[in-house]
């Protein structure tokens, strides 16, 4: 099998639709993890005692079984009990969930980085929960988290490839799907596997670039 | 030394009588086995002075910790201008409450390591608690904040980042940032041990100045022994969480009845 030009050209537009989906998964998952895993973080700081280790479990438990399980459970299992969303919302929605398990990982370390200090300070001063938390907390948190933050970003954007089993039609879906239908698997998977460096190498650059800024100021 | 300007002052007229400000009764403390104090009992009148003295681990900063709220007794009572901010029966936790958070308004404290907000300038520091806790119009606080800066010496350094500030220029902007609230009580936790010695001088006459002009009542501890002879009317030499020996300076300075206090500051003398 020799790699045919004419032809992987002629199935790249069907790919760069599966990029843009793949793209838009990975924002919408992203700010779902972002979210969620600030809101759980924050949530279990306050030590609030049911909801406390039940946030804790909620954390163990995304990130102690695989991705894939989960989505074919949202896929298969969920429209049982009546619960019925399209591919691309419930796969949105398992990879944000999963990821945001590992995001308020990050918001802890991050926030238990904070100093004491400035815990003392914020208390004698008087400064009520939410001043605490959006103006002097999480802004010094925010320095440690922002590179971690951005390496789950690039990892969550070629795990979104394991949504293709739940008929997600993203990046590798379209390419497998372009394969099936010709018989040909060579380019189009190739074609896909730099689609995605495309985007995750300068990714990952500027995320280095992040990290040094951030190690630089303070 | 900065000039007190007119406009603000923190003194108020002298107070015919004199009313108890701070109030430990039967205070006691203890991490495992080791007791930071012991059923303290002590008070400390309006516009008083008084410093701590006494070995490191002895908690003599717990005690300013308890009045910051920032530490919880295990036992006692302790009061801060007759409102209670601590009333702990043994085995009985206190949650924080809103009296509580009022009657704390009324102190302010200094720390050792000065506690900046690190990501804020020194004037952001110091209006950031008279705007989101006292109300303050923005221009309001800054007005306040300025003299303030100024009175401590600072007012070409407003918009400086603390990072940017030597560690006596971040201990005086502390003091400011505490100030700015408008304590009636203030509590310095050594505040010059965390300082190069060639800077500690500027943040004493800060707090010189303050202890002369103003009839807030302030409690210190510190490791100065000079400087809390000049400035305290009163001296509380603490050791094992108990206060040993207490007096006017000059007595306990030149002549302690209790042998722990001789040998402590035989010690911190000869430094």
């Amino acid at each position: 099998m020799t790699w045919d030009n004419e032809f992987a050209m002629s199935v790249l537009p069907e790919l760069l639709q599966g990029l843009v989906v793949t793209v838009k998964l990975t924002l919408c998952g992203i700010s779902i993890a972002l979210i969620v895993g600030l809101i759980a973080a924050v949530l279990r700081f306050q030590k609030i005692p049911v909801l406390a280790p039940v946030l804790g479990f909620y954390v163990q438990f995304m990130r102690g079984t695989p991705l894939l399980i989960q989505a074919y459970v949202a896929f298969f299992v969920l429209p049982q009990y009546g619960i019925t969303l399209s591919p691309f919302v419930t796969g949105v929605i398992v990879i944000g969930l999963n990821y945001s398990a590992y995001t308020a990982e990050v918001y802890r370390a991050g926030i238990e980085g904070v100093p004491t200090g400035q815990w003392e300070a914020v208390a004698a001063l008087g400064l009520g929960a939410r001043r605490k938390w959006l103006r002097i907390i999480l802004p010094q948190a925010v320095r440690t988290m922002v590179p971690v933050l951005g390496n789950y970003f690039l990892q969550m954007f070629k795990d979104s490839a394991i949504l293709s089993a739940i008929t997600v039609v993203e990046l590798l879906a379209a390419a497998m799907k372009v394969g099936g239908n010709s018989f040909r698997y060579l380019e189009p998977l190739t074609l896909a596997g730099l689609l995605f460096m495309i985007i995750s190498f300068p990714a990952s650059l500027l995320i280095r670039r992040l990290e040094r800024r951030f190690a630089t100021t303070h | 030394m900065p000039q007190h300007t007119d406009s603000f002052s923190l003194s108020n007229v002298d107070q015919p009588t004199r009313n108890v400000e701070i109030e430990f009764n039967g205070v006691s403390k203890s991490w495992g086995e080791n007791h930071v104090l012991r059923d303290l009992n002590l008070s400390v009148t309006a516009g008083e002075k008084v410093s701590i003295i006494g070995p490191s681990g002895s908690g003599k900063t717990t005690i300013l910790r308890v009045l910051m709220t920032l530490e919880t007794p295990d036992v006692g009572v302790v009061s801060v201008g007759g409102d209670i901010l601590w009333d702990v029966k043994a085995g009985v936790k206190p949650k924080e409450t809103k009296k509580m958070r009022a009657t704390r308004r009324k102190v302010g404290m200094v720390f050792q390591q000065f506690n900046l907000f690190p990501h804020m300038t020194a004037l952001q520091n110091v209006i950031e608690a008279p705007i989101h806790v006292l109300g303050l119009p923005k221009k309001e606080a800054e007005e306040r904040a300025v003299e303030l800066l100024g009175l401590v010496g600072l007012k070409n350094h407003m918009s400086h980042m603390p990072h940017q500030l030597s560690g006596g220029q971040q201990q005086r902007v502390a003091i400011a940032r505490a100030l700015a609230m408008r304590p009636r009580v203030m509590l310095f936790d050594e505040p010059t041990s965390a300082l190069d010695p060639e800077l500690i001088g500027e943040v004493l006459g800060v707090i010189r100045q303050l202890a002369t002009t103003t009839d807030m009542t302030m409690l210190m501890v510190t490791h100065e022994m000079r400087f809390a002879q000049d400035i305290s009317d009163r001296v509380l030499m603490f050791d094992k969480g108990a206060v040993i020996e207490q007096g006017p300076p000059d007595q306990i300075f030149a002549s302690p009845e209790h042998e722990r206090t001789r040998r402590f500051l035989s010690m911190m003398l000869d430094r």
